[in-house]
């Protein structure tokens, strides 16, 4: 996760000593300056206000005062600076448990987070101020959820997502029904109870009670999100939760309003429910409706930002916010369409966009998601001080305890009937984890504050009650969560990263099993997925995907994506010592060709040999030079500087070839002007590093030409020529993208050697980035 | 075989009864003939694995003309899904059954290893309906894997050394985290669903 990537390891001694002390000195500090934030509010001192006044009131004739050298207006700029105080509090509070060493490995971060605001709320109170209203429901739905919620909807993982979906839906809906009816009418029957002492909670309506149930019945997102991310279990359990927060927004909104709405009139009719019905179709189908429209909205217009890539990433962002606005406007589920926005636009963006607008994205949902999670749960805290609360015994304690018994029948009896329609069945653990895993958070409260204090008398206690569902489930809960899906040895998440035999044979799979079908004739949903492929392939990919990248299958894709990874590791690496591959190994693409006979006689060979001496500089020279290299030699094998037609291997060494030919094209063709310099190290590097364009590869062509490579004779003008070139190179400063392979090995050890050859070809075939009009004839000289 | 469930076997033999023209046996150009087919990159493949003799566990090698209702019932028979009382061995025996289904399907020669050049036929069938791009990139792609197979399983070779083809146990290793047993099943096959259809479209 991304919060992960903090080395604390910088700091030396005493660094937990180091580390309290900075969180000590930041809660003080915000606590002190906040105070003063809200002194200066207009409301409160009107000083300071006249203050302003005359000194901005430069054109009257008052009466002269001494010129203001140094003045303090803090008026002026109180709204940013509270709220970047805010956000920077929260950002250090993040910083400050990564460097607590054992802190965050015991306490999940949103417990941390909580006491934060509580203890920043309480010095607010302390110093007398009026704690600001934080947790302001608009403030909390239109600004700090959608990052959290767009982030985890545009890296949704979509297969184990759909594969689950029937499950997911049982659990969000009907789960969320009878936890809110379950919660809500036990509530009500307790509150009825003691008829001889009448208390406070008698005057409660059922409606109310239903109402309440419902709000405090949601899974929410944020929370799941935040616990779960750090214990790592197995891809199936974690999307079954974290789908089931998502998609049980629908129910929630329907429950919430319709309850909002019946409880000033008093009854609910048959009618009404069967409205209610409706209403959540239209809600949950309408909001994945305006979310798919302005995702390939969103799609369609990458297609055309080929030539301004620097926005690429805002439009990514303001189309998603825009769908759950509108989503908004309508009384739609917001969050359904913004997961329906992001992943549907998901898969056609990213074919268009360049390499670095991904980047921009990846990190920028992240960074915000993170920090819209910082500060909800810091608000939730600094809320909790501010209150208002009353606290009813009863009421709360009831609450807490319907809460994890409805939750805990609920995912039993489901289980149970969803088992019978699965193949991968729930087992126990399974249950275990998913009941447990049913965590509370800031959408309870905001909705819970959205209530009217007039309609609602009993809305205090609610709130508290909501409080203390939401601390009681986030702090127990999320605590003991982890140790115990050690005790229970549940299934982590597999770290291994996916190989492409896998993705082979995940696609071989899904041919296999749609052609099984197709043979049975059974329309079962591998028959449907295939149909929607192809649907996909045929239709929608040609809009809204680019020039050529529309054709591509997944499995180039997959493949081309997979080099990229690699030659970037390759590069982070230093192009030092490991390589990054998983099981370090000396296998290379020798080892795999098929045997040929060796040929009977040296001299049957039609290309000559180089002299060893020479060979070795060449290698050398061409080593630390790799990327002018890749421009002047087409192709470099470590057995000879001279492709061999008569080798097996030479097929690839041409594919290899025409992507360095097309990769050369790219760079402004250097060898037709050899003493040009090349283009300014930016515009070198923007190009290497960018546009997944068109990757088009040309057919092998029957003739095929001899690469030769006369450097065996020094006297013949090309070969000087060759050297010259080198040579000059060499004396030229680095510039752009400088990828050296592993200097290690030099000389005769050949498995390392191989390693660079692979590599080098590996970098030379992920490097290539042809333009979409890349045509050119295969019988060019090799030297000029 | 015994693990069909009646009604499953009546399904079935439904369907068998269709594609055969309510003859006894089966041909190859009965099954080319289903037209939902046309559109699967693999479709001989899995034509094929029907009539391969090594997919009815008798130890036999080598393919039919025609086969017969018992025959096609086998190979069926791989593509059960596991129940929750399937035991630990149980699902070890069905994963390895299900690989050694796809093995044989790529192992065409039946020499018990997948050569570079069967992975390449292999990879070139998968994206034989892309095109010339699907074609270029197949050989790349295949001596990847390839290379990602002898890695894994043999990390110190010496450059002279030679990988000879990928045999089961190498087949099973690099497959392992696609959990087999859940993945490779057609949901009809499960004995609990309601939902049939055999027999209902026209082939």
């Amino acid at each position: 996760t991304f919060h992960k990537y903090l080395d604390p390891s910088g700091f030396g001694k005493s660094l937990p000593e180091q580390g309290l002390l900075l969180l000590v000195v930041l809660v003080l500090l915000e606590g002190s300056v906040l105070p003063l934030g809200a002194a200066s509010s207009p409301d409160v001192s009107h000083q300071d206000d006249s203050h302003n006044h005359k000194v901005a009131d430069h054109g009257v004739n008052a009466t002269k005062k001494v010129f203001p050298v140094l003045d303090v207006d803090y008026h002026h700029i109180q709204t940013p600076f509270e709220i970047s105080l805010w956000v920077l509090l929260a950002s250090l509070m993040k910083l400050g448990f990564h460097l607590i060493p054992r802190l965050s490995s015991i306490v999940p971060e949103s417990c941390l987070l909580i006491v934060v605001g509580l203890l920043v709320g309480g010095l607010i109170k302390l110093a007398g101020e009026q704690v600001p209203p934080v947790l302001d429901s608009r403030l909390f739905f239109l600004c700090l959820l959608p990052p959290i919620i767009l982030d985890a909807g545009y890296f949704l993982p979509i297969r184990p997502f759909m594969e689950n979906v029937g499950t997911i839906l049982m659990f969000a809906v009907v789960g969320t029904v009878w936890n809110a009816f379950f919660v809500g009418g036990l509530l009500y029957a307790v509150c009825q109870i003691q008829p001889a002492n009448p208390s406070s909670l008698h005057s409660i309506e059922l409606l109310h009670c239903l109402l309440f149930g419902s709000i405090i019945s949601a899974v929410d997102p944020v929370a799941v999100l935040a616990v779960f991310e750090e214990i790592h279990i197995n891809e199936l359990l974690h999307i079954l939760v974290f789908g089931e927060s998502l998609l049980n927004d629908a129910v929630t909104v329907v429950l919430y309003h319709l309850f909002v709405e019946y409880a000033g009139v008093g009854t609910v009719t048959v009618m009404d429910g069967f409205l209610g019905v409706i209403s959540f179709l239209v809600v949950a189908l309408g909001g994945v409706l305006v979310g798919a429209i302005y995702g390939i909205l969103a799609a369609f217009t990458s297609r055309f930002t080929s030539h301004t890539r620097v926005i690429e990433p805002l439009f990514v962002f303001v189309y998603s916010y825009m769908a759950y606005l509108s989503a908004e406007m309508f009384h739609l589920s917001g969050i359904m369409a913004l997961i329906a926005c992001g992943a549907v636009m998901r898969p056609y963006v990213e074919a268009n966009i360049s390499h670095k607008s991904h980047t921009t994205i990846k990190y920028f949902l992240k960074m915000w998601s993170s920090v819209s999670e910082t500060l909800i749960f810091i608000f939730l805290g600094v809320a909790t001080v501010d209150g208002p609360h009353s606290w009813n015994w009863t009421f709360v304690t009831v609450t807490v305890i319907l809460c994890l018994v409805a939750r805990v029948i609920g995912v039993v009896g489901l289980t149970y009937i969803i088992n019978k329609f699965r193949i991968v069945k729930l087992t126990t653990k399974d249950q275990f984890i998913v009941a447990y895993g049913g965590l509370r958070g800031a959408i309870a409260f905001s909705l819970g504050f959205l209530l009217d204090q007039n309609q609602f008398a009993h809305r205090k206690m609610f709130l508290t009650a909501i409080i203390t569902v939401i601390f009681f489930t986030v702090f127990v809960q999320g605590m003991t969560i982890k140790p115990l899906v050690e005790l229970l040895a549940v299934k982590k998440k597999q770290e291994a990263k996916r190989s492409i035999n896998e993705e082979i044979h995940t696609q071989f799979l899904d041919h296999l099993l749609t052609g099984i079908e197709d043979i049975c004739g059974h329309y079962g949903h591998h028959h449907w997925k295939d149909k929607l492929n192809r649907f996909n392939k045929k239709y929608v990919k040609k809009c809204l995907i680019a020039g050529e990248r529309s054709k591509e299958p997944q499995l180039i894709a997959f493949y081309h994506k997979m080099e990229m990874k690699q030659a970037i590791e390759l590069v982070e690496s230093g192009g030092g010592v490991k390589l990054p591959s998983a099981v370090p190994s000396t296998v290379s693409m020798q080892n795999i060709q098929p045997k040929k006979p060796p040929p009977a006689k040296a001299a049957e060979r039609a290309l000559p040999q180089l002299p060893k001496g020479r060979e070795e500089e060449i290698r050398k020279i061409l080593r630390s030079n790799l990327q002018r290299t890749r421009q002047r030699l087409r192709s470099y094998n470590r057995h000879t500087l001279v492709a061999d037609p008569y080798e097996d291997g030479f097929s690839d060494l041409l594919i290899k070839k025409q992507k360095m030919i097309e990769l050369e094209k790219k760079m402004n063709n250097y060898l037709t002007v050899p003493a040009a310099p090349p283009d300014s190290p930016t515009m070198c590097r923007a190009r290497l590093a960018s546009d997944p364009q068109a990757y088009s590869m040309k057919p092998v062509s029957d003739s095929v030409p001899v690469i030769q490579v006369d450097l065996a004779s020094p006297q013949s003008p090309d070969s000087v020529n060759v050297m010259d070139e080198f040579r000059r190179a060499n004396q030229e400063e680095d510039q752009g993208l400088m990828m050296k392979p592993p200097q290690g090995s030099s000389g005769s050890n050949k498995p390392g050697e191989a390693d660079t050859t692979r590599d080098q070809q590996r970098l030379m075939r992920c490097l290539s980035d042809p333009g979409p009009s890349a045509d050119e004839d295969e019988d060019e000289p090799f030297l000029p | 075989m015994s693990d069909f469930s009646v009604e499953q076997i009546k399904n079935l033999h439904k369907r068998f009864e269709q594609l055969s023209g309510n003859e006894e046996t089966i041909s190859r150009e009965n099954l080319e003939n289903i037209p939902a087919l046309a559109n699967n990159p693999i479709r001989r493949q899995i034509i094929g694995a029907f009539f391969d003799k090594r997919n009815q566990h008798q130890n036999e090698v080598g393919s039919f003309e025609e086969i017969g209702f018992e025959q096609f019932l086998m190979v069926m028979s791989h593509f059960r899904p596991p129940t929750l009382k399937t035991t630990e061995e149980e699902r070890e025996t069905m994963r390895k059954e299900k690989l050694r289904f796809l093995f044989n399907m790529h192992d065409t020669d039946n020499d018990g290893t997948i050569t570079l050049e069967e992975y390449r036929k292999a990879v070139e069938e998968l994206l034989s309906k892309s095109g010339a791009i699907g074609q270029e990139a197949a050989k790349a792609i295949a001596d990847a894997a390839m290379l990602e197979v002898a890695s894994t399983n043999v990390p110190h070779m010496a450059p002279d050394d030679f990988y000879e083809g990928i045999t089961f146990e190498h087949f099973e290793q690099i497959l392992k985290g696609l959990e087999m047993e859940s993945r490779m099943h057609i949901r009809f096959l499960d004995v609990d669903t309601t939902t049939m259809h055999c027999g209902r479209s026209t082939s």
